[in-house]
C-alpha cells in the first residue's frame, strides 16, 4: 500500500521536471533582451536548426540537425565522430536547458563549428524557444 | 659454510619470488580495481582524479590518462581547443586553466606511472605529439590489432576510443586480460 507521502513526493518530482527548463531559459532570454533581442520565436529557431552552411573542416554543408537530428526527440549522431548524442528535447531528456553556463558553452562551440561564427542574441533566444517547445 | 649456502639459497628464492610476483601483479589487476599490495601503485595508469577534467572532456570522449603524454603536449592541446582535432571544444578560462594545471602536473614526464615511462621513452624530445595513438609505444602495443577489429568496426571506429575495448580503462587499467573487442570477444595475444 502506497502512502500519501510517497505520492506527494512523486507528484512534486513530476511537476519539478516539467518546469525544470524555465529558470535557465528565462535567465538566458532576459540577458538576450538586454543585448537588444526580442520576440523569441520557435518556428524561426527550427528554420535555423535546419539551415545548411558550408563547414570548412568537413568540406560539406552541415546544420544543427546533421548531428542532433531534425527531430529533437530522437538520439542524434555526430556526423564525424559517430558519437551518439542524447535527445535535445527536454521532454525526452530532463537535463536539457537546465544549466545556463552549459547552454552558453555549447552555443559558442557549436555556432562556431557549424556556422563559422558566434550566434547572435536573437538567434540564441530563438533556438532556446524552439528546443524548449519539444 | 654449509649453513651460509643454505640461507643464501633461501634469500635468493625469496628475492626471485618477490620479483616474479611483482611482475605478475603489475600485469593482473582485479576487476574491481582493488590493489594487491606494495606494488599496486605501479599497476594502473594514474587514474583520472580531476572532476573538471572528467566532466568537461569526457562529455565527448574518453578522458585519457595524463601520464600518456608529456606536459608540453597537454599545453599545446589546451592552447588549441578552438580547433580540437576538427571540433570546437573551447572552455571558459577558469575551467581551461584548472584542466591544464591538472594535466601538466600529472603528465608522463612529470609524474611517472605504470605506462608513462614507456610512452615517454618512445617520444623524441623534439616532438610534441597531440595524439596518444601516434606515439611509437602505442603503435607497438597495437600493431597486431587488425583494422577490422577497430577502424572498420562500427562499434569502435577509432583507436581514440580506448574504453570500447579496454574494459578497465575508466579505472586507469589497460591490462591485456581485460580487453574485450565488440563483436570479436576477448583479445588473445
Amino acid at each position: 500500500m502506497m502512502n500519501w507521502g510517497v505520492v506527494t513526493v512523486l507528484l512534486l518530482i513530476v511537476a519539478g521536471s516539467a518546469m525544470a527548463t524555465e529558470p535557465a531559459v528565462n535567465e538566458r532570454q532576459a540577458s538576450y533582451r538586454e543585448a537588444g533581442a526580442s520576440n523569441f520565436d520557435a518556428a524561426r529557431g527550427e528554420g535555423m536548426w535546419n539551415q545548411q552552411q558550408m563547414q570548412q573542416e568537413m568540406r560539406q554543408s552541415v546544420s544543427c540537425a546533421s548531428c542532433h537530428s531534425a527531430n529533437l526527440r530522437t538520439v542524434g549522431k555526430h556526423i564525424r565522430t559517430g558519437k551518439l548524442i542524447d535527445p535535445m528535447a527536454p521532454s525526452m531528456n530532463a537535463e536539457r536547458l537546465t544549466d545556463a553556463a552549459k547552454i552558453e558553452k555549447w552555443f559558442r562551440r557549436n555556432c562556431k563549428w557549424t556556422w563559422g561564427r558566434e550566434c547572435t542574441a536573437q538567434e540564441k533566444g530563438d533556438f532556446l524557444q524552439f528546443i524548449q517547445s519539444r | 659454510m654449509k649453513k651460509i649456502t643454505f640461507w643464501g639459497t633461501i634469500l635468493l628464492a625469496v628475492c626471485l619470488t618477490l620479483s616474479i610476483s611483482s611482475l605478475a601483479w603489475s600485469d593482473s589487476r582485479s576487476d574491481d580495481g582493488s590493489s594487491h599490495g606494495l606494488w599496486s601503485q605501479q599497476e594502473a595508469a594514474s587514474q583520472v582524479m580531476n572532476k573538471t577534467y572528467q566532466n568537461e572532456c569526457s562529455a565527448c570522449h574518453f578522458a585519457y590518462p595524463a601520464g600518456f603524454l608529456p606536459a608540453r603536449s597537454w599545453v599545446k592541446i589546451m592552447g588549441t581547443l578552438e580547433n580540437h582535432f576538427g571540433e570546437n571544444a573551447e572552455l571558459d578560462a577558469t575551467d581551461s586553466q584548472e584542466i591544464e594545471q591538472y594535466l601538466t602536473a600529472q603528465a608522463g614526464d612529470q609524474d611517472p606511472g605504470r605506462f608513462s615511462r614507456s610512452f615517454m621513452r618512445s617520444i623524441d624530445n623534439v616532438d610534441t605529439p597531440l595524439r596518444i595513438s601516434e606515439t611509437a609505444y602505442f603503435r607497438r602495443e597495437h600493431r597486431e590489432v587488425p583494422s577490422g577489429m577497430v577502424l572498420d568496426n562500427a562499434k569502435v571506429r577509432s583507436f581514440a576510443n580506448c574504453a570500447s575495448c579496454h574494459t578497465g580503462a575508466e579505472k586507469g587499467s589497460f591490462n591485456e586480460h581485460e580487453i574485450v573487442i565488440p563483436d570479436h570477444g576477448r583479445w588473445e595475444d
